[in-house]
């Protein structure tokens, strides 16, 4: 079937989710996904003498881990598709470079989980790959050292921004098998509402996510209701509200349903400003807490809206506003 | 609605919205750390000036700022001048504890970079400015002093 809108796709052909990995880093790990998580990180550099190093060796285990729990070998993934923050998605693509599998790199900032797994989907509804493996990483140190400032300079962080997480998680989809179903996913647009800064990721994404959330409900003609969790991505508390703000003005009402992954993941009283962001913060969320929900009946129908800002320095430094883009999946437990 | 008058409607909207940063405590932390470097600084003059007499008073200057200029270095390679700075705000900026982390700090990071191209190149990226800044600034003073 081809999508009405341009943007949605209803999967009739089930990909199902039969395996999921999450690695938290060390604050992460305190937090109250603390739980749910498959690996909580000691050391966040992993014995690693880079960070960089470090987020690619993080999405190795992640990727081994998933594949592992879905009780496959590596030569059964048809498909790798996974991304992450650092330029030119060094993380994902040197990461693949050790497994010999199908690789598709995929970006859209802190939308990557969602893309990936709408991807994925969308592969294996049209019969095109009958296994997936989606994956994506951030982490905290390398992310600073890219887009922000030394660690150990001693500077104040606005109060509006956010904390990159230092995790992840991958989520291995499947033709066949036994758990939560993909039922139907929404591809973003890139929106921009034309904010310039760059410590207030959550009111450049609020728009997009609005956008996509929009699309998807008609798109699926389903309502708020609907669904027992609503999670956007990497919002944080001050997007939150924005966005609560803005679809009310399109008549749409957020409720008790309605979360975002960056005020999940850590606890209140840590100095994360607004909340975690990052590619990992919907990836490591997701396949910890909200995966753990859906295996044991809590939830049966979660909307997973991930947020990403796609600006790089120099885009920012030149003057640029920041485009948002938001990608939405639609995961159902199975009957 | 066109999209320029959206955007600038959401501009406003978003910045009604932000949280706003407490003045008094920020000030008060502010003062509190800078005053202490102050202070420490004054310390090291008046203890170097009864150590070693013979020292003209700027060498007794240049000492006690080498002094926390090394103290800063330490500092941040111990990983609490980041902390202290967080804390503090332009407490610690202003004095020259600021300058002395600024350059440690990169250097530090992007070690694994090279000598050359990480430790000497980023070394400047942020305090950068400050130093073209005062070349310009003293050769605009050199030739006003020249011209009167």
């Amino acid at each position: 079937m081809v999508s009405t809108n341009k943007q949605t796709v209803i999967f009739n052909n089930k990909p199902t989710i039969v395996g999921s990995y999450s690695i938290g880093g060390p604050l992460e790990s305190k937090g109250p996904i603390s739980d749910y998580l498959s690996y909580k990180l000691q050391d966040d550099k992993l014995n690693e003498d880079t960070f960089e190093k470090a987020e690619r060796k993080l999405l190795e285990h992640i990727i081994f881990g998933a594949i592992d729990n879905a009780g496959l070998k590596l030569n059964d993934i048809d498909v790798l598709l996974g991304g992450d923050l650092l330029n030119q998605i060094v993380s994902s693509s040197f990461a693949a470079r050790k497994f010999g599998i199908t690789f598709i790199g995929l970006y859209s900032a802190c939308a990557t989980m969602a893309e990936s797994l709408a991807l994925g989907a969308t592969l294996i509804d049209r019969q095109v790959f009958s296994k997936v493996c989606c994956a994506t990483a951030s982490h905290f140190s390398s992310a600073e050292r890219q887009y922000r400032f030394p660690l150990e300079l001693g500077n104040q962080r606005p109060p509006t921004s956010q904390w990159t997480v230092t995790g992840g998680g991958a989520t291995i989809l499947s033709a066949r098998g036994d758990g939560p179903v993909i039922t139907s996913a929404t591809f973003g647009k890139v929106v921009d509402f034309g904010i310039k800064d760059v410590n207030n990721m959550g009111a450049c994404m609020a728009p997009a996510a609005m956008d996509t959330i929009m699309t998807h409900l008609k798109g699926t003609n389903t309502k708020v209701e609907d669904y027992d969790l609503i999670a956007t991505g990497d919002l944080g508390k001050l997007g939150s509200e924005i966005l609560v703000d803005l679809l009310e003005r399109k008549g749409i009402k957020l409720g008790q349903n309605y979360s975002d992954c960056g005020n999940l993941i850590y606890n209140k009283q840590e100095k994360v400003f607004m909340g975690g962001s990052g590619s990992g913060c919907s990836a490591t969320v997701l396949n910890s807490y909200i995966m753990h929900k859906l295996l044991n009946g809590d939830f049966k129908k979660v909307l997973l809206v991930a947020t990403g800002a796609l600006l790089s320095t120099t885009t920012s430094q030149q003057g640029d506003s920041i485009p948002g883009i938001a990608h939405a999946v639609c995961i159902e437990r199975s009957k | 609605m066109d999209s320029e008058k959206r955007n600038q409607n959401y501009n406003m909207y978003v910045d009604a919205k932000l949280p706003k940063t407490k003045l008094f405590p920020s000030v008060a932390k502010a003062f509190l750390v800078g005053g202490l470097i102050c202070c420490f600084g004054q310390l090291c003059l008046d203890l170097y000036a009864y150590w070693w007499p013979t020292l003209s008073e700027a060498e007794l200057g240049t000492a006690m700022l080498s002094t926390i200029i090394f103290l800063t270095a330490i500092l941040t390679g111990f990983g609490v001048f980041d902390w202290l700075g967080a804390f503090g705000g332009a407490g610690t900026v202003i004095p020259i504890t600021g300058f002395a982390n600024a350059i440690v700090s990169p250097s530090m990071e992007f070690k694994k970079e090279g000598i050359i191209f990480g430790i000497c190149v980023k070394m400047f990226s942020i305090v950068g400015p400050v130093i073209v800044f005062g070349v310009v600034g003293s050769v605009a003073a050199g030739l006003i002093y020249l011209i009167i």
